[in-house]
């Protein structure tokens, strides 16, 4: 049995397993609705096995798993659903790209990346899980991922 | 090993074994920084010394590295000649030294400055210190002055003294220490301590560095002593200031408590954490120190250049 049927769809995505609380900044990081005149529905603080999560549906819009990937930053456990005729038809679980260009950005404020240069932010990944990444120019490692989504 | 085109950003961008091969052309480059020798293996070839913030020893040397060499050095110390007051950006700076020049060394106050400059150009970029950043020159020449003294780096028992905290050099020398197997002890006041992130870098390379605020008992058996400078801005009053330097200052009085063959260094310019008395003693090795900024830095441009001796 399916454990939660807010909302139906027929065609389109389900992310899945968001960290409770990010669905928002999720959906930032992906330019969405901005991108798309798709209907979005937004489960938080949904009850689950393991604990609180947050659900985004979009209907009539399949996202490309790899697009998806980055917003391991702030939701590592989350899954794609492709739902085809109201089936999961694929499912996908995010993985952290080795690099992150132009999502976060440097907590530290002397970093060139923060000045006015012709660079976008960029991360190395050095952990999946919990996310752990490190400033590509200075070095720099952010505690607080989520507070620095741009 | 082909250095060839290669950038000098960070330390951490070396395996030992090529900070090893670095090490021995710079041995191979001293008689040639001392003016004994001549060579003219960079010939015609034009350097960019691109200084946004002073400096003393670490340009002159750059320079007499390049001149010594052979080449030619273009550039600046001081922006405020430079379209950079008009708001240019560091890329597009970058961008013309590439156009007229085979190599670039670069200062700047901004952290990964370095970085930065070596997505824009093609030639080689040397990092010359980047703000509170990385000064990988520095560490090489501070290994290579340890080698030429010790024999060997592995070993040594090293006491890092200072402002560990904030001090630029300590923690990437403190990471190529542990490259090497040495023996670490980081004496400094309460709220200068060396950060938790080095320390566990020491440790992920099987150094298990000593943190101590006893500098007497520290450099008792030490063969090496690494002074930094600790600045008063670090300091809530002047007071506290003033005792913590009172505590750290090296003098002939507290060397006496040093094997005879410590060598004491420091990156320069100090203000008052050694006494001028220790000057004349063989433990003083600060101004040695300095001049081995040439060969290493000789060594890196030829190296990074394709120029051989
Ligand atoms: N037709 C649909 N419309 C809307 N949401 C759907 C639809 N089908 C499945 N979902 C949602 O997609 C997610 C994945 O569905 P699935 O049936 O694979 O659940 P599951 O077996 O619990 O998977 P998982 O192990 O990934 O949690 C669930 O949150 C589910 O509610
Ligand atoms: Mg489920
Ligand atoms: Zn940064």
């Amino acid at each position: 049995m399916r454990e939660l049927k807010i909302q139906t769809i027929k065609n389109g995505s389900v992310i899945d397993h968001i960290t409770a609380g990010n669905a928002v900044k999720v959906l930032h990081i992906l330019g969405i609705p901005k991108t798309s005149s798709s209907t979005i529905s937004v489960a938080m603080n949904v009850k689950s096995k393991f604990g609180k999560k947050d659900i985004v549906k979009v209907e009539n819009r399949e996202l490309d798993p790899q697009e998806v990937d980055k917003i391991a930053l702030i939701a590592p456990k989350a899954t794609i659903n492709i739902i085809r005729d109201f089936e999961v038809a694929e499912k996908h679980k995010v993985k952290l790209p080795k690099e992150i260009i132009g999502i976060v950005r440097c907590s530290n404020p002397t970093c060139v990346s923060n000045f006015n240069e012709p660079v976008e932010s960029r991360f190395i990944v050095i952990r999946e899980d919990p996310p752990r990444i490190k400033c590509y120019f200075c070095e720099r490692e952010p505690e607080d991922i989520a507070e620095r989504i741009i | 090993m082909n250095f060839k085109g290669r950038d000098i950003i960070s330390i951490k961008d070396f395996s030992k074994a090529e900070i090893n091969y670095i090490l021995e052309c710079s041995k191979k480059m001293v008689p040639y920084a001392k003016g004994e020798k001549y060579t003219n293996i960079l010939k015609d070839r034009v350097l960019s010394s691109l200084f946004f913030e002073p400096s003393t020893r670490t340009r002159l040397s750059f320079e007499s590295a390049m001149n010594r060499l052979g080449g030619r050095v273009i550039g600046f110390s001081d922006p405020s000649g430079t379209s950079q007051k008009k708001g240019e950006s560091l890329a597009d700076t970058i961008r013309m030294a590439d156009a007229y020049s085979d190599v670039i060394v670069v200062r700047h106050p901004q952290e990964g400055a370095a970085r930065l400059a070596a997505e824009f150009a093609d030639v080689p970029v040397l990092n010359a210190g980047d703000g509170a950043g990385r000064h990988p020159t520095q560490c090489l020449l501070d290994l290579f002055t340890i080698l030429t003294e010790k024999k060997k780096i592995e070993k040594n028992k090293i006491v890092l003294l200072g402002d560990l905290k904030y001090g630029r050099t300590v923690h990437s020398l403190a990471y190529a220490l542990s490259l090497y197997g040495a023996e670490l002890t980081f004496v400094s006041p309460g709220s200068l301590k060396m950060p938790k992130e080095v320390i566990n870098e020491c440790k992920e390379l099987g150094v298990e560095p000593i943190s101590t605020s006893n500098l007497e008992k520290a450099i008792s058996d030490a063969d090496v002593l690494y002074v930094t400078r600790i600045q008063k801005e670090r300091f809530p009053d002047a007071e506290e200031y003033n005792r913590v330097v009172g505590i750290y200052k090296i003098d002939n009085g507290l060397l006496k408590h040093a094997r005879k063959d410590l060598i004491v260094m420091h990156p320069l310019p100090r203000v008052t954490e050694i006494d001028p008395e220790v000057d004349k003693t063989p433990h003083a090795l600060y101004f040695k120190q300095a001049f081995n900024g040439v060969p290493v830095r000789m060594a890196l441009l030829s190296l990074i250049s394709g120029g051989r001796l």
